[in-house]
Parts: C-alpha cells; structure tokens; sequence
C-alpha cells in the first residue's frame, strides 16, 4: 500500500485567523477517508492543501510522493467542489461536454481522440446517465448533475476522487445512490477523500474517519470514531468566526 | 413536424447521441463555414490593399486584387442602387465590421459565462484613454495624429490597462463590480481631461465622437490592418485553447486541481478582449463596443443546448448584427455603432422568443 496523501504538521491561516492547526494525517491507496466537522472547522482548507489549491503556512503536504504545491500530473487527480450542482446554470454545457472535460487534462492542446470519447462513454454509463448526455446540465436534476461530475472525474482516469460536501443540494434517494455508486468505486481501488456533514452517510461508507475542527479530533478507522468522543469535542468547541464557504 | 414525430426522434438521439448529427448543428456548421470565407475574403481585401502599396511585382499584382474588389463595389452599388461599395474606404470599414462580427462574440462567449461581461466595456473605456493619449503623445512628438496611429497606442494603453485589471481583481476580489467601475470610470476622466488639456497646445484633427459612438469613416488602412491581424491570432488562439477556457470558464476550481494555469489563460482571455474591443471601437464606438461581445453571445445562450453550439450560435449572431446593421446604417445614413446594437437586441428578443421551442428543435 502506498501513500496517496501526507499531511505533516500543517497549519494554515487566513490572515490572522487560523483556519487549520498543526494536522498530520495520512491517506493510502485505497482509502476511503471521510472527513466531518462544524461549519467554519477548516474542513474545505484542509481538502485544498491535500490537492494542492493551497499552501501551508507551517508543514508540509506530499501529494503522491510529490509537494502538492508542485505535483503537476492534474489527470490523477478528480474533483467535486462545495454545491458544484448550482454549476452550469446559465451557462449552456451538455452533460457530455461537462464529463469530456475530465479528458482535457490528458490530451493538452490536442484533440481528443476516438478512445477519449469511449472512456467518457463509459464514465456516463458507469454513473447510470447516457440518457442524458446530450442534455444541458442545467435542465437536469441536482442528483444528476452530480452524477454527471462524478462522471467527469471519472474520466479523467484518477487516483484519487476529492469531493467537498458534494450532495448539498440532492434529494434523499439521490444521495443515498450516489454513496452507493462511491462504494463501487472505492471496491474499484479508487482512493477516495470526502467531506459530509451527516454522520450517519459517512459512517455507512466510509472506512477512515477524520474528525476536524480546526484541529484534528480524530483520526482512524469508523469504528473507533464512532466509540470515540471525537464528535462530540469537535462540535462542543467553540468554532471561531470562520465562514464555512471560504476558499 | 408533430409532437409524437419530435419525442420519437428525442429517445433515438439520446440511443445514438455520437452517431447523428441534428440537421440544426448541420446548418450551423454550414453557415459558420460561410461567416469565415467572407471573414478570409476581408483579410484577403485588408492584404491586397496593404500590399498594394509595395513596389514592383507584389504591387502590381495586389493591385490588381484591390481594384477587383472596387469593381465588385460598383457592380454591388448598380444592383443596389447604392453609391459606396465602390469606395475603398466602405470596403475597409465594412471588412473591419465582419472581423470584429467573428471575433466579439468569440471572445464574448467565455466572458459572457465568467460573468465577466461589463469587463468589455471597462476595457472600451481604457481605449478611450487610449486614443487621448495617443493624441498627446503623438502630438508632442510632432507626428500627424492619423487613425490608425491613435489605434495602435488606444491597443497598447487597453491590453496593458487589461492586466492591470487583471492584477486588481486577482490581489482584491473576484470578477467584482468595485475594480470594474474603478477602471471604467478612471480612464474615462483620464480621457477627457487629456483631451481637453491636449488641445491647447497640439492641433487634434481628430473627431472624438467618431471614437465614442462608432463611425465607418473612422477606420482607415492602417486601423483595418490592425483589425486583421488581431482577428487572425485571436481565432487561432481561441481554436487552440478552446478546452482550457471551457474548463475554466465552467469550473475554475476543478480547472486548478487539473493543474490547468489559470492565472495565464485569465490574462491571456482579458488580454484578447481588449484586443477585439479596439478592433471593434472603431465601428461601434467606445459606448457601445461591450454589446457586440455580449448580446449575440446572450441571444445564442437563449437557444443553444450546448458549449460549442452556444459559440457557433453566438459568432453567427454577431455577424448577422454586423452586416444587418452595417447595411441599415448605409440605407438610412445611422450611425454604424447604434445600428448593430439595436439589430442585435432584435435577433436577441427574438431568441428570447424561441427559447420555449429550442429544445424539441435541437433534435429534429
């Protein structure tokens, strides 16, 4: 087993507030790692300096066995951003054309060839929507459009699937096979690091369990979180002035 | 063609979504086909009339091209009972018009679904300050304040003050409405104040309000050359990185995570728009340049169904904008800015109306 992510000692802060304090946790190939915590615990940060969006004030971050500031192989890397269903609202994208983007990453400036377009058939039925392929994401269902991202990421062929709170916005029995379809995944071998606010999903699903609120509360597999008082300490801390939407 | 006919159609698209090609993206290709061979064939005239200035054998042969297209003029303006297609002048405005037609809405479309569509008219201000300074600076240099001179310093001042927005907005806040109305309203004073200080000591032969609100008198040789250059890298880099600014103009953050450069293709998109509005200025006026970047690009999202069809729709748009309005304001003697504008928000409440329609037309 190797390792996909490792965060050593990490803090980060926005200005003068700190948003993540000295964490260091690790995610191997194959993980499912969930991660909860309050609004405003540096959840999102946390998720941006793994992938790189960010950088530490203190610490450091590997990415693949990479600086994550500097790790360039973009197609490893899939992402599903905070309320990504309220994308392509006025802007008209098929749903094809929002999964083809899962390609751009491989191909540069080039075309794309007959075998991008196979593995973005296969990435749609995969996700269960060719139906709706030639569809404006726009006129589709939150739970489709999330699908139709994870279809996206996908496609881009990675290794690890990073998705911040990515059923906001999804009805109930959208949700629930939509964690359904990430289990596949994950049996599949694809690492996978989520953030989710219910602790009933995230238990369900996932086999890793980080508790966050600005700093670790806990982090090992669900089982011992759920035996674990971490929730309950990260949720009674006081959660600063942080606004949960920040970058 | 009736309702059952339309969903009978709308399942056996979505069982071979690659195979078929809907006749609608066929005529759309067929008409985008069109738009660049009369674009090539303006470049074409822009080149003749260029090198028709060079001596010996390349002169006389451009020559000969450029009095083909005047010819071609005077046979148009028999027909049409018209007398200006035979006069250089009209074929370079009217060839400047159908370049910055292709490449506004080109441009537009990925500024349009930033919700970066006012940056247009930021950076058609910037130009205005442009031209102010060029008038100074030309006129301090003892130099004969042309057009074309005035066009090529307004392209310098709009691209640099293009990155300096670019900077503003990446060091406080997004695409927000403060730098956008910082920069707009600054080089506006900044224009006007040079303007009037430049008068007392250089002689300015220049009408201003050709510059504010668009006339095809203004755009000379030089000014077209200018135009035809830039429309030619401009499509060639938009064609070249067509999928990167799809990605980033859908979802920015995820473009990151795919390692795409998104501060280079952000510069690079602000820097092409102010290229094509100094293009466009010329015909449409500093006032009004913004709506050809943004009106088409709105009418063509009304009904498109996707990405690509939403750029072909929109370069469609602007050209019928362009030529619908260049030919209104030949008829009726209007100012060529105004004209465009309005045909342009008449094709876009048209679209407006079909939109109801679009979807069970996308698969027929």
């Amino acid at each position: 087993m190797t390792t996909v992510v490792d965060v050593e000692d990490v803090t980060f802060s926005y200005g003068e507030t700190v948003a993540v304090e000295d964490i260091s946790l690790s995610v191997e190939t194959g993980d499912f790692l969930g991660m909860i915590g309050p609004n405003g615990s540096g959840k999102t940060t946390l998720l941006h300096l793994m992938i790189g969006l960010a950088q530490p004030d203190h610490g450091s971050v590997e990415l693949f066995g990479e600086p994550a500031a500097e790790f360039e192989n973009g197609e490893r890397l899939g992402y599903v951003a905070q309320r990504s269903t309220d994308r392509g609202g006025a802007m008209p994208v098929t749903v094809r054309e929002v999964v083809l983007m899962g390609r751009f990453a491989h191909v540069g400036h080039s075309r794309l060839g007959s075998e991008d377009h196979e593995i973005v058939d296969e990435a749609l039925e995969t996700v269960d929507i060719v139906d709706l392929a030639d569809r404006p994401v726009s006129e589709i269902s939150g739970g489709q459009r999330q699908r139709a991202f994870i279809a996206r990421a996908l496609a881009s062929e990675s290794d690890l699937l990073a998705l911040d709170e990515p059923t906001v916005g999804v009805d109930a029995d959208s949700r629930s096979e939509f964690y359904d379809l990430l289990d596949d995944l994950n049996r599949q071998g694809i690492t996978i690091i989520l953030i989710e606010h219910d602790v009933d999903v995230l238990t369900k699903h996932v086999d890793t369990v980080a508790c966050i609120n600005r700093e670790l509360y806990h982090h090992g597999d669900t089982v011992s979180f759920i035996e674990s008082d971490a929730l309950a300490e990260a949720y009674g801390k006081s959660t600063g002035v942080l606004d949960h939407n920040h970058p | 063609m009736s309702t059952d006919t339309a969903d009978g159609e709308t399942e056996q698209s979505v069982s071979e979504p690659a195979r078929r090609v809907p006749t609608r993206r066929r005529v759309e290709e067929f008409l985008l086909v069109l738009t660049g061979l009369l674009g090539a064939m303006m470049i074409a005239f822009i080149a003749v009339d260029w090198l028709r200035t060079f001596p010996g054998a390349v002169g006389a042969i451009a020559q000969t091209g450029f009095e083909q297209f005047l010819i071609a003029g005077e046979w148009a303006d028999y027909y049409l009972g018209t007398n200006v297609f035979q006069y250089p002048f009209m074929w370079r405005a009217i060839a400047t018009g159908i370049l910055v037609g292709i490449v506004g809405p080109l441009v537009g479309t990925y500024l349009v679904h930033r919700q970066m569509a006012l940056i247009g008219e930021t950076l058609a201000h910037t130009a205005f300050a442009g031209v102010a300074i060029g008038i100074v600076v030309v006129g301090a240099l003892g130099l004969n304040a042309t057009n074309g001179r005035l066009v090529l310093v307004a392209l310098v001042v709009s691209v640099l003050s293009a990155l300096g927005l670019q900077w503003l907005t990446e060091h406080t806040d997004s695409y927000g409405d403060v730098p956008i109305a910082i920069v707009l309203t600054g080089s506006f004073a900044v224009g006007t104040l040079l303007i009037s200080w430049g008068r007392e000591f250089v002689s300015v032969p220049i009408d201003i309000e050709q510059f504010l609100f668009g006339d095809m008198a203004v755009v000379t040789a030089e000014g077209a050359r200018i135009v035809a250059v830039l429309s030619v890298v401009v499509v060639a880099l938009v064609a070249f990185n067509y999928k990167q600014f799809l990605f980033i103009t859908f979802d920015e953050t995820a473009a990151r995570v795919a390692r795409f450069n998104v501060t280079w293709y952000n510069a690079l998109l602000v820097t092409m728009t102010a290229v094509v509005v100094v293009g466009a200025m010329q015909i449409l006026g500093v006032i009004l340049v913004a709506g050809l970047l943004v009106i088409p690009v709105a009418a063509a999202s009304q009904i498109a169904q996707g990405f690509r069809e939403t750029l072909y729709l929109s370069v469609l748009f602007g050209q019928a904008s362009i030529l619908a309005g260049i030919g209104m304001a030949i008829w009726q003697s209007l100012p060529s800015g105004g004209s465009v504008i309005v045909v342009a928000i008449t094709i876009y409440l048209g679209t407006v109306a079909l939109s109801d329609r679009s979807a069970a037309l996308a698969t027929r």
